[in-house]
């Protein structure tokens, strides 16, 4: 698959001195999700920033779908949506006049059809004459992304879509995305809940202090950094650790009913047999035993800690 | 040239004016008239002519003017201003269009704004007295120049300020002064010939007594000054806002 979103050496530093971009480098395949994680002040907007032309990278060179940003910058944003984290709208306009202003801004003929394809999908199209003043935060952010497909782009950036809304329409979100990716529209998509990214997303990418630690395949990425958690559930409870449990840093869960252990699914050896038998030694006897796979939550928290630390 | 660009643009400031016509249309005719009973009927009843003109009928071209520059300025900086305000200028910023066809836009839409405004004006008056008009084709030469230059300025304006504050800042501590003391209600040879010459460095009166010309045959200054003027002030707000555009000053960071 060639790249539809290259970012070569891009840097952007503010005449404070403050650089919000450290030579990000990043290249996006066509038709694929990229989720960017990153905690807040990171760089996740100010990248989407500078490849949407709001603000002019310090150096560096963005091309979409081949086109210069800079250089060639009506090829290159006509292939691209935004929507916005901040939900900005003119208050006083209609919904179907905001999202046919964004077509034609676009240099697109006014499409009906079109429109209210949109509007429907994103269960706008009964609100279509409503001003965008009396529609609640949730309808809003839909506009916002209704106005983002207006004029069929290519690749799309949806910078925190779902903050602050309700579960109806984040799942209504995801189904539009999907049937974006199958229609072969690429999405970076910027999110605080993990779980979105988990859900929906091919490739997460995480950014930090304006560089990117990893870009790394979902299911790559969680069997690489995973952790495995096993609980032992015990017949009654203990009020804490066997002394000769001590080397396996166990912790005590359910009131001291469970024992929890954490190990590395790609480590030599899991540690899990000596400890069942070491649990049976000391004399506790067992009610039951899980496992889980760690979430994406706690890998990502994990990989920014460890990044701290070595800051 | 991105052509939808420039009408999606021109169509959503047009329909701002649209949702506001009652007091687009009402205010301009209600103020028209107040000048007409104060300085037409009060004050023309006693000073009756000015250069051979009816005082009524002379004060017209003044007080299209002073609509046409203050509408211009005021709906060109609010239309730009305003998305700065509400954050919607991001799409502005990352659409395929360039500062020609913003610009295009937004003037485009202002003027057309304070050309109505100052059109309606004009049909009031007309009510109130007899309004030859000398050189039609001048007259509208000077009401589109003029609404156009003072949009560009407004523009500027919008993109400069800050604050709603800052935006009213510069219509009311310098474009009405220059109009009220720029012979919008009086000729300037009834002034002290030291004020008459202290005027001339004002720029409005070049362009109201440009356009006052064209609606009766007599000017204060030479009909060319007049056109030179305006179209001098034109250019240079054309050469601010490239600048604006290239630096990106104040809009893109």
């Amino acid at each position: 698959m060639p790249a539809i979103l290259s970012i070569r050496d891009v840097r952007k530093a503010y005449e404070n001195g403050f650089e919000a971009l450290k030579r990000v480098n990043l290249e996006i395949e066509q038709g694929e999700i990229l989720a960017l994680l990153g905690p807040n002040g990171a760089g996740k907007t100010t990248l989407i920033s500078t490849i949407c032309g709001i603000t002019l990278p310090t150096e560096g060179q963005i091309t979409v779908g081949g086109f210069d940003t800079q250089a060639d910058f009506r090829s290159a944003r006509n292939l691209i949506g935004l929507v916005p984290q901040e939900i900005n709208l003119e208050p006083f306009e209609t919904v179907l006049n905001t999202v046919r202003f964004s077509r034609g801004l676009f240099g697109k003929p006014r499409n009906d059809a079109l429109i209210e394809d949109i509007l429907k999908k994103l269960s706008l199209w009964d609100k279509r004459q409503a001003r965008i003043s009396e529609l609640s935060g949730g309808m809003k952010r839909r506009v916002l992304i209704a106005k983002a497909l207006s004029h069929e782009p290519k690749v799309l950036f949806l910078d925190e879509p779902t903050a602050g809304v309700d579960v109806e329409l984040r799942k209504d979100m995801w189904e539009v995305v999907a049937e974006l990716k199958a229609a072969g529209v690429t999405i970076i998509l910027t999110t605080h809940y993990i779980e979105e990214a988990e859900a929906i997303a091919d490739r997460i990418g995480v950014i930090r202090r304006g560089e990117i630690l990893l870009v790394e395949d979902k299911q790559t990425l969680m069997a690489q950094m995973g952790q495995k958690i096993l609980e032992v559930q015990l017949t009654g409870p203990v009020t804490e650790v066997p002394a000769s449990l001590a080397a396996y840093d166990l912790s005590l869960g359910d009131d001291g009913r469970s024992l929890v252990y954490s190990y590395d699914t790609q480590g030599e050896r899991t540690g899990i047999t000596a400890l069942l038998n070491a649990i049976a030694q000391a004399g506790l006897v067992l009610a039951d035993v899980q496992t889980r796979q760690s979430s994406l939550e706690e890998i990502f928290v994990g990989l920014v800690q460890e990044e701290e630390k070595v800051a | 040239m991105n052509w939808h660009g420039v009408l999606a643009i021109y169509r959503f400031e047009m329909a701002r004016f649209w949702r506001t016509l009652l007091q687009s249309f009402l205010s301009p005719v209600l103020s028209t008239s107040l000048y007409f009973v104060v300085f037409g009927s009060a004050i023309g009843s006693r000073i009756q002519e000015v250069e051979g003109i009816q005082y009524g009928a002379f004060i017209v071209p003044g007080l299209i003017m002073l609509s046409v520059m203050t509408q211009g300025i005021s709906n060109a900086s609010f239309g730009i201003y305003f998305p700065k305000f509400l954050g919607t200028i991001y799409e502005l910023l990352s659409a395929p269009v360039d500062h020609r066809e913003i610009v295009l836009g937004y003037v485009g839409a202002a003027a057309t704004k304070s050309m109505f405004i100052g059109v309606v004006i004009l049909a009031t008056a007309a009510l109130f007295v007899d309004l030859p008009v000398a050189h039609p084709g001048a007259m509208i030469l000077f009401m589109v120049l003029t609404s156009l230059s003072f949009a560009l300025m407004g523009f500027i304006i919008g993109i400069w300020a800050r604050s709603f504050e800052q935006l009213q800042l510069v219509p009311l501590l310098v474009v009405t002064p220059l109009v009220f003391l720029g012979g919008a209600f009086y000729s300037i040879s009834m002034l002290p010939p030291i004020w008459q010459s202290v005027t001339l460095f004002n720029p409005v009166v070049y362009l109201i007594s440009g356009f006052r010309w064209s609606f009766f045959g007599a000017a204060d200054v030479p009909v060319l000054f007049s056109l030179i003027a305006i179209s001098g002030f034109t250019v240079l707000c054309l050469a601010v806002i490239a600048w604006i555009f290239k630096s990106g000053w104040r809009i893109r960071s």
